[in-house]
């Protein structure tokens, strides 16, 4: 199998990073080259965070994915995403913070190290990938604008773009897709926004130009493509939970003990696996508890699902 | 209001026509019609041309392929009573396909997607609704498939054997409603399936409340 990512293109194609920089009138420093993904090489180190296990290929990442803004199949994303524009960007941080305003996501960039971060992804439709993400924590962004002392949860919203999103002119999902955290989730340092994917910039499809992932969480946790950070004093709203609060809790936690109505969390299929290669047990908060259980000791966690 | 046959039949002239030409295609070739979608899947995933999930896809296609015989078996009696095309003698061939699709769909599920995990496959047709709904509507296609032959009618009678086989009526409702069960949000092709098996049924109601059955 070839991987997609791998052009026949060379270092010595690539336009030099002065040159470059100068022409899209990036600030020097910037280190993301949003503009021409085939292009830009992200620089970025290895993170202890990392699992060992080997990631899916970018092909099937980017191939086969839920983003229900680009339509409901799962290669809807890859093959409605072309006219989607993530450059320019700008995250709209308010609420309970010291320095509210309009950040332009070269900005947000200027002021962090990218890391590479291997993460386990299991979908609450009981499969899984293992996707290396470019990315910076949270917290690094929470820290930057300075968080009052009052506000217990993180609220997001991704772009509503019906002209760039196919997906959005059915009332699929009450638009914009909203998700939350708890603070002292948002602030976990495995908590991280990404802005890549394999090296490179995000693909619209997977969440461009900037997402969350939360690794021990289901995947419609991590939402994409996000235009405004709130920090709130009670618990946002989340689309799914409010289109089917029985199904999809604000926690939204992987958990093998806990059932969702329609698929039993216990196993998962690895997507990539082949055909014959069955199922293998999903891991308590997928497999990140020594680092996470202790954010929700005394929680019943059926109740809070 | 009045309700006749004759009134919405269209030009004669064609129906016959069309009938007259399916007189002459032999039965078989609807086994072999309806065999090709599950050989060109077959190829496709010995040269690994399903995608990125192929398990799923072929799960998915089985299904849906057993789906769309249903709705070819159950179209036949209202074409015949509304266009006046008559393929009666196809539809046995068709309802054997459609559970052959069926079957297909639920060892894909046993064997690729859950791996022979019984525990859990057994946990699974309990708890959830959908895989229950679309159990209940494969055991109610079983007897069908069982009895769909000359020495079944022969054995069973032909009125009790007709009223074994409206078991295809509820079969269609649960694999339309497993369907629309499975999916998230509120896509539009199980919506389809399930209007469309409802629309047909409706129409089998509506004549048979005429007093125009037979059979």
């Amino acid at each position: 199998m070839t991987y997609r990512f791998k052009t026949p293109l060379s270092w010595a194609d690539v336009t030099p990073k002065a040159a470059f920089l100068n022409r899209r009138q990036l600030m020097a420093g910037a280190a993301v080259l949003l503009a021409t993904p085939a292009l830009a090489r992200l620089s970025y180190t290895p993170s202890a965070y990392s699992t060992d296990e080997a990631p899916n290929t970018f092909e099937e990442i980017s191939g086969y994915n839920n983003f229900y803004e680009f339509g409901t199949a799962k290669e809807d994303p890859r093959n409605n995403s072309r006219a989607f524009k993530p450059d320019p960007w700008a995250v709209q941080i308010d609420g309970l913070v010291e320095r509210p305003g309009s950040y332009d996501l070269a900005d947000i960039l200027g002021g962090v190290a990218l890391e590479e971060r291997i993460y386990r992804l299991r979908c609450v439709e009981a499969w899984s990938m293992v996707v290396p993400w470019i990315g910076f924590q949270l917290s690094a962004l929470l820290d930057r604008v300075g968080v009052q002392p009052g506000a217990k949860y993180v609220a997001f919203e991704t772009v509503t773009r019906p002209e760039e999103m196919p997906g959005q002119r059915r009332a699929i999902l009450d638009w914009p897709y909203r998700e939350g955290l708890r603070i002292d989730e948002a602030m976990h340092p495995l908590t991280i926004l990404a802005t890549g994917l394999y090296g490179e910039a995000l693909p619209n499809q997977n969440g461009a130009p900037i997402r969350l992932v939360v690794p021990w969480k289901y995947g419609f946790k991590s939402i994409k493509s996000i235009v405004r950070i709130s920090l709130t004093e009670g618990e946002p709203p989340a689309t799914w939970k409010q289109m089917q609060g029985s199904e999809y809790g604000f926690y939204a936690n992987v958990n093998p003990e806990v059932d969702h109505p329609r698929w039993s969390q216990a196993s998962e299929r690895r997507v990539g696996a082949g055909l014959f290669a069955g199922r293998v047990p999903t891991q308590m908060f997928n497999g990140y508890a020594d680092e996470v259980a202790g954010l929700y000791a005394g929680m019943d966690l059926a109740k809070d699902y | 209001m009045q309700r006749t046959t004759d009134a919405r039949a269209p030009a004669p002239g064609l129906a016959t026509r069309i009938n007259g030409a399916m007189r002459r295609v032999p039965v078989w070739t609807v086994y072999v019609l309806g065999a090709l979608p599950a050989l060109w899947l077959f190829a496709q995933a010995a040269t690994n041309t399903l995608g990125i999930d192929p398990v799923r896809e072929i799960e998915h296609r089985l299904g849906e392929l057993g789906l769309q015989f249903i709705v070819g078996g159950l179209a036949i009696t209202p074409l015949r009573r509304i266009v006046g095309v008559n393929l009666l003698r196809f539809r046995r061939a068709i309802g054997l396909i459609a559970f052959f699709y069926v079957l297909a769909h639920l060892a894909a599920w046993l064997v690729l997607d859950m791996g022979l995990l019984w525990r859990q496959v057994a946990a699974d047709i309990w708890k959830r609704p959908y895989i229950t709904m679309g159990m209940a509507g494969f055991l109610m296609l079983l007897p069908l498939a069982l009895t769909s032959n000359n020495w079944s009618i022969r054995k069973l009678g032909g009125l009790r054997w007709r009223w074994l086989h409206k078991l295809a009526y509820p079969a269609a409702l649960a694999g339309a409603v497993h369907y629309l069960w499975l999916v998230k949000a509120w896509p539009v092709e199980p919506f389809l399936y399930l209007g469309v098996i409802v629309a047909l049924l409706l129409v089998r109601a509506w004549f048979a409340g005429g007093g125009m059955s037979r059979g």
